[in-house]
């Protein structure tokens, strides 16, 4: 399920240009240019819909998580490489790009502010350029190892040199300042969205032609096969080295359009835990597909603004999200999109939709329970001088009497039982589908 | 002297202690190439069970019972996580160690809190063993040594000198062979993870009162158990002991070193003012540059020796 689609459709180009060298018949692809264009129009209407000051802020947010997550699964997704210090290349670009923010206010830099992005590009891609060739002289685990040891490296030096990282305080600017073209100063929220915007597209469409390019087939190639590829006569290190630069260099972007965004910079945005967001967030959403990690992107900044504000445990659920995504859809959200949009295309998704709601409402009931239950272990831990009582979803329940604890337990136990009963269900009544399907697709192919 | 003999003392029990998690990692890598993101969790485990041990019962059960859950959680979590993620690959078996060392530390959080909790060294070892050149040497600094020594010398006769460590072993390098020949070598993993994980929370139960015990540890220690891994060279177990006694006394003597290249420079003759190029780099002290030497060490390995001290591949 992983990475069938990507890998089937890199043999399909190659065959049939093997089988006419001259020419290839390439026909318009609508489908492209209508996904291009929606991208392109939910971006510039999304703040006309969502107007009020916390959603401009969330959808903001989005537009740097959304770029750094495509970066990261640059990595991740095309090149098998799983780098646990991801957050040191979009950090270092944030800090660059802050000073450089600095030195236009202080008149020592004739540079227009929606350029700064750029220079935490081409910062970070320097730093990749130093950083990488020792990281990437190895691939898999040992990878993972030494990007955690570089990234554990940069954020304990970010403690001691404050002249650079401004140590606790961190480095503040002020994005009002240099010429104002057209009267755009990037001081309200809704011009700083709609610079963040143009780069997220223009990221984004830059990062899918990369998918495109030789080097990101080649890329693929070498986290499919990298035994093979050094056969043929490629250098794994070199498309590895370069690929991890060029992923470096569109982290460094999303890093400046944050400094810009935030206007200060802390140690903060290099430390290991940044890089384990990348990584899970980017997981999350689905790493298989060039999709998946705009998902990913926003699933982080919902968690991150509107989960922790809910609930204190929105860690711990993450973490139990995460663990069951691993478990059971290793390809994130994005393949279960697809494999959906499998059953939709053979007809079958409508005799679904009803095992769905079983599994929804199961699965809910069993969240619930669970929930009341992490929730009063949570307010006795951190609220106990509140008092025993809290509010939970419009009940009120006793952390500390037994009748809340067993209904709670009594409420998670049905909804796991009822949960199971709609599982083998669903796995029938799926694996007929999928039966189904691969049957259709031979009667196709023999047709 | 004495500063040279106290820190080499303390380097040695820090590094024994480093051994401790690097050579349950290094055994579970080699052999189910796995990287065990959580074998730090797993430490961290180690000392909170046994401060809710020792509180319960007693150190001294405690020193036998919390390696024994932790290592039980251990298998458990191979059997129904880790075994279920195999057929996907290395990457989301890294990915889901990677998850419960999240969930470890919000259970630990939530449970004990998110300051450190109050593990104390047991009375019988409290106070110093003996006197040298006039500074104390702790008793419970001897007591590591001999707990992390034991435990070095019962791994290698457990590998070497009995039947379940030759199956390891052989299931190290060919598990299809050893599984032909009626071992049942999922198992094998399991015990492997289990007492891995064990390992740890045996490091744990003595670390925790000797540093601190608190949620921030894992992150503390977890970083520099994978270089002393990689340094040593992935899957050697030789490799990492080295590797663990170098690091360990490489940053207990940093630690305590206070001079800087500021100081070096000015008694070679150079004159460096805070006008000087790169003054925040001139001045930083050794004992301030201490965090990062294990990861200048590795990058250092990488460049000039990239399979490791002993290492026999090139991952």
């Amino acid at each position: 399920m992983s990475a069938v689609p990507q890998r089937a459709e890199q043999s399909a180009p190659a065959a049939s240009h093997a089988a006419t060298p001259y020419y290839r018949f390439q026909p318009f692809n609508i489908g492209r240019w209508i996904i291009w264009t929606l991208f392109a129009v939910v971006l510039l209407v999304a703040p006309l819909i969502f107007t009020s000051s916390l959603s401009q802020t969330m959808l903001t947010q989005m537009g740097v998580a959304i770029i750094v997550c495509l970066s990261y699964n640059m990595l991740l997704g095309q090149g098998g490489m799983l780098s646990f210090g991801h957050a040191v290349y979009s950090g270092l670009g944030a800090f660059l790009a802050i000073h450089t923010l600095n030195l236009v206010s202080k008149n020592h830099l004739p540079l227009p502010v929606s350029l700064i992005p750029l220079v935490g590009g081409v910062s970070a891609m320097g730093f990749a350029l130093l950083f990488g060739w020792v990281t990437t002289k190895k691939a898999a685990t040992p990878f993972a190892m030494i990007t955690l040891g570089i990234g554990e490296l940069v954020w304990a030096m970010s403690l001691m040199f404050p002249e650079f990282f401004g140590g606790e305080g961190g480095i503040s600017g002020n994005r009002v300042t240099g010429p104002k073209p057209f009267g755009i100063t990037f001081g309200p929220q809704i011009q700083l969205y709609y610079l963040i915007a143009v780069y997220t597209f223009v990221c984004t469409a830059l990062m899918y032609a990369f998918t495109r390019t030789p080097l990101g087939r080649m890329l693929n190639a070498v986290r499919d096969n990298p035994e093979r590829v050094e056969f043929v006569g490629y250098d794994t290190q070199k498309v590895r080295y370069i690929s991890f630069v060029i992923a470096a260099f569109f982290a460094g972007i999303a890093g400046g359009l944050a400094a810009l965004n935030f206007e200060i910079v802390t140690s903060e945005v290099v430390s290991g835990y940044r890089s384990g967001a990348y990584l899970l967030f980017t997981f999350l959403g689905g790493a298989t597909f060039f999709f998946g990690p705009i998902i990913g992107g926003i699933l982080m900044v919902l968690a991150f603004v509107l989960l922790s504000e809910l609930t204190k445990a929105w860690l711990l659920y993450l973490g139990l999200v995460f663990l069951f995504m691993v478990m059971y859809a290793p390809g994130g959200i994005a393949s279960l999109i697809m494999m959906n949009l499998r059953v939709a295309s053979f007809g079958r998704l409508k005799e679904l939709w009803v095992s769905y709601l079983a599994l929804a409402v199961t699965a809910f009931i069993t969240l619930i329970g669970a929930a009341a239950m992490i929730e009063m272990v949570y307010h006795l831990k951190l609220n106990a001088a509140l008092g025993p009582e809290l509010r939970f979803m419009g009940a009120t329940l006793n952390a500390q009497g037994a009748s809340s604890w067993f209904g709670a337990a009594f409420v998670m136990v049905t909804g796991i039982g009822l949960f199971e009963v709609a599982r083998r269900h669903f796995a029938r009544q799926w694996g007929e589908i999928q039966e189904f399907i691969e049957k259709e697709m031979k009667r196709r192919e023999a047709l | 002297m004495e500063f040279f003999t106290i820190s080499l003392l303390n380097g040695v029990s820090y590094g024994l202690l480093l051994f401790m998690l690097s050579s349950g990692l290094t055994l579970i890598f080699s052999m189910m190439g796995v990287l065990n993101f959580a074998h730090a969790s797993f430490y961290m485990l180690g000392a909170y069970f046994a401060f809710a041990v020792t509180q319960l019962v007693g150190y001294w059960p405690a020193l036998f019972v919390a390696p024994l859950i932790v290592g039980a959680l251990g298998a458990l979590f191979e059997r129904y996580c880790l075994r279920r993620v195999h057929k996907f690959g290395h990457v989301p078996e890294l990915l889901i160690t990677f998850g419960l060392s999240f969930i470890v530390l919000e259970v630990v959080q939530l449970i004990w809190g998110t300051s450190s909790v109050d593990y104390r060294v047991p009375a019988a070892l409290e106070g110093p063993l003996f006197t040298i050149y006039g500074t104390q040497f702790p008793a419970y600094r001897a007591f590591m040594m001999l707990v992390a020594l034991l435990m070095l010398v019962s791994i290698w006769l457990l590998l070497t000198r009995t039947r379940i460590g030759l199956v390891i072993q052989a299931a190290l390098t060919h598990p299809e062979t050893v599984e032909a020949l009626g071992h049942n070598v999922p198992r094998v993993f399991m015990l492997v993870f289990g007492g891995g994980a064990a390992l740890a929370g045996l490091a744990g139960v003595i670390g925790g009162n000797a540093f601190v015990t608190e949620p921030g540890m894992a992150a503390a220690v977890g970083p520099v158990i994978f270089v002393v891994v990689v340094c040593g060279g992935m899957g050697s177990l030789s490799g990492a002991f080295i590797a663990s006694l170098a690091i360990g006394i490489i940053q207990t003597f940093a630690v305590g070193t206070d001079s800087s290249l500021l100081g070096a420079a000015g008694t070679i003759g150079f004159d460096i003012t805070p006008q000087t190029f790169g003054y925040a780099l001139w001045k930083l002290k050794i004992s301030q540059v201490a965090p990062i030497l294990p990861f200048l060490f590795l990058v250092l390995m990488l460049i000039f020796r990239p399979k490791g001290l002993l290492g026999t591949r090139e991952g």
